[in-house]
């Protein structure tokens, strides 16, 4: 088998406060994947996400991307082979332009010029927010404002796509936009969500992480399916919807 | 990821000076740092009775002395000038450690330290002994502007706010590849810290439409002001009292 894209062994992590929040975390995703994280609020789900970029580093066990260990040495390649798209687009956003924003990124891995340019059209168009480009982030709506904090990363050309809660506070057409989007791209994606029937739209493949441990790990419509997990890591589908059958209607 | 519990100024313990009300201490703290202010300059032995007046204090209000100790950092800049003064002074010269130095300006560099270190280490203690909305209410008894105590009270509130709101934004910014290191990354840095401003400043205009929406007409119900006893009167004084002996007798004695 190839190289996995994400190789998290044994990862467990506490606070400084002492609050442990992660007590060893297997998973994997290759090339191409898209997986859904699951779990309910304070699983440790977040405190993942920022392993993965070097954010925060393992106490114990180990995350490699793509063959590369998370180290303090190699910090700068592990952000640029690991995107992350935080919850809050206000917390990504704080240039004075959209383009100055997609930028801010690849120019922090040293491309400068024409290179930089082409990149951040690039991305902006991958999220269909090319004339948006001289507008002030602020001046954008919520939906918007998320679809650039996408392009900022992909603008970095990452190996994986992570994404937190992407469909948090949007409105059914910014939520079904976005998912257009994302369906597109041509990228590795790990999804952290509570959105249960996003997650069954957009991967094949979830992983329920609760209390620190992943407890389940498989086809997103047999995870969402098998009741008695989801009673036991309090995950609840919305009224009225079937996974089966939506994922029929697929 | 969550915001620090209780005010990291604030040590919990249960002293006679916890339990003063805040109006108190607060009015304490003020006639105090005017005694010691009001102490003639070069009475060196008058501060030292001071800063004992206040070790005896900090015993009693059971908050270990390197609690203190450590949060004293916030005077380094008057550190730093009260050195500099003897330097920069003109008049008569004197020498300390082969160095020639001003012999006013030396006097009025140490008065200057003994007098801000004295002020700062009881401003201390009393941030370490009452919880911030107790000096808020106390300040609110002393009949203190109530907008002064509301920007008071809601700088408080979202301090801790936007200090968190400024540490997902660092997250995000270093997970985009940026090292703060060196002067080129000022400008980023500064343009985080300007969009920190717009958004508090926005902010500012949601929390005042939510409380406007729930009938907020300028005025705050009152912080829940506790009446002191006349021991709890006595208790608070003794310390300004102190101080008021001391700096009158620096007085007779420079006479």
């Amino acid at each position: 088998m190839s190289t996995p894209v994400l190789d998290v062994r044994g990862l467990a992590f506490a606070y400084a406060d002492g609050h442990q929040a992660l007590y060893g975390v297997d998973l994997h995703v290759h090339r191409g994947e898209r997986v859904a994280l699951l779990g309910p609020n304070g699983a440790g789900k977040t405190t993942l996400v920022l392993h993965l970029n070097g954010i925060l580093t393992a106490a114990r066990g180990s995350v490699r991307v793509t063959g590369l260990q998370v180290t303090r040495q190699n910090m700068q390649e592990i952000r640029r082979r690991v995107g992350v798209v935080f919850q809050d687009p206000d917390d990504q956003l704080f240039m004075p332009t959209v383009r100055d924003d997609v930028a801010f990124g690849p120019a922090n891995l040293g491309i400068r010029g024409d290179e930089l340019d082409a990149r951040v059209a690039d991305a902006l168009d991958q999220v269909g927010m090319r004339t948006f480009a001289d507008r002030p982030p602020h001046h954008l709506s919520f939906g918007q404002r998320r679809r650039v904090a996408v392009a900022t990363v992909l603008a970095m050309r990452p190996e994986i796509l992570v994404l937190d809660e992407p469909s948090s506070n949007l409105d059914p057409a910014a939520r079904r936009e976005l998912a257009d989007i994302l369906t597109g791209l041509e990228v590795t994606l790990l999804m952290v969500t509570h959105d249960l029937p996003y997650a069954l739209q957009l991967c094949d493949r979830s992983v329920v992480l609760s209390e620190g441990v992943i407890v389940a790990d498989g086809a997103t419509v047999d995870v969402l399916t098998d009741e008695a997990t989801m009673r036991a890591h309090r995950l609840e589908l919305p009224f009225g919807f079937d996974p089966r059958r939506a994922q029929a209607g697929r | 990821m969550g915001a620090a519990h209780g005010h990291r100024l604030y040590f919990h313990a249960h002293s006679p000076l916890h339990r003063l009300p805040g109006h108190c201490k607060v009015l304490a703290l003020v006639t105090f740092v005017l005694c010691v202010v009001a102490t003639p300059s070069r009475a060196y032995w008058a501060f030292g009775l001071h800063a004992l007046a206040l070790v005896g204090v900090l015993v009693v209000s059971r908050v270990p002395a390197p609690f203190i100790v450590k949060r004293m950092v916030v005077e380094t800049p008057f550190v730093v000038f009260a050195l500099l003064l003897p330097f920069m002074s003109t008049g008569p010269r004197t020498d300390v450690l082969g160095l020639s130095v001003s012999e006013a300006g030396l006097h009025a560099g140490l008065t200057l330290l003994c007098k801000g270190t004295l002020g700062v280490a009881a401003s201390l203690l009393l941030a370490a002994t009452t919880e911030p909305r107790d000096i808020l209410a106390g300040l609110e008894r002393l009949r203190l502007p109530a907008q002064l105590v509301q920007i008071m009270a809601f700088m408080i509130r979202y301090l801790d706010v936007a200090g968190a709101e400024m540490g997902r934004m660092k997250i995000a910014r270093e997970s985009r590849g940026f090292q703060a290191k060196g002067l080129r990354s000022w400008p980023v840095v500064a343009r985080s810290g300007g969009a920190l401003f717009i958004r508090s400043y926005e902010r500012g205009e949601r929390v005042h439409l939510a409380m406007l929406s729930r009938g907020y007409a300028g005025t705050m119900p009152s912080l829940g002001e506790v009446a002191a006893t006349r021991v709890q009167w006595l208790t608070a004084i003794m310390l300004p009292a102190v101080a008021l002996s001391i700096s009158l007798a620096a007085w007779g004695v420079a006479a």
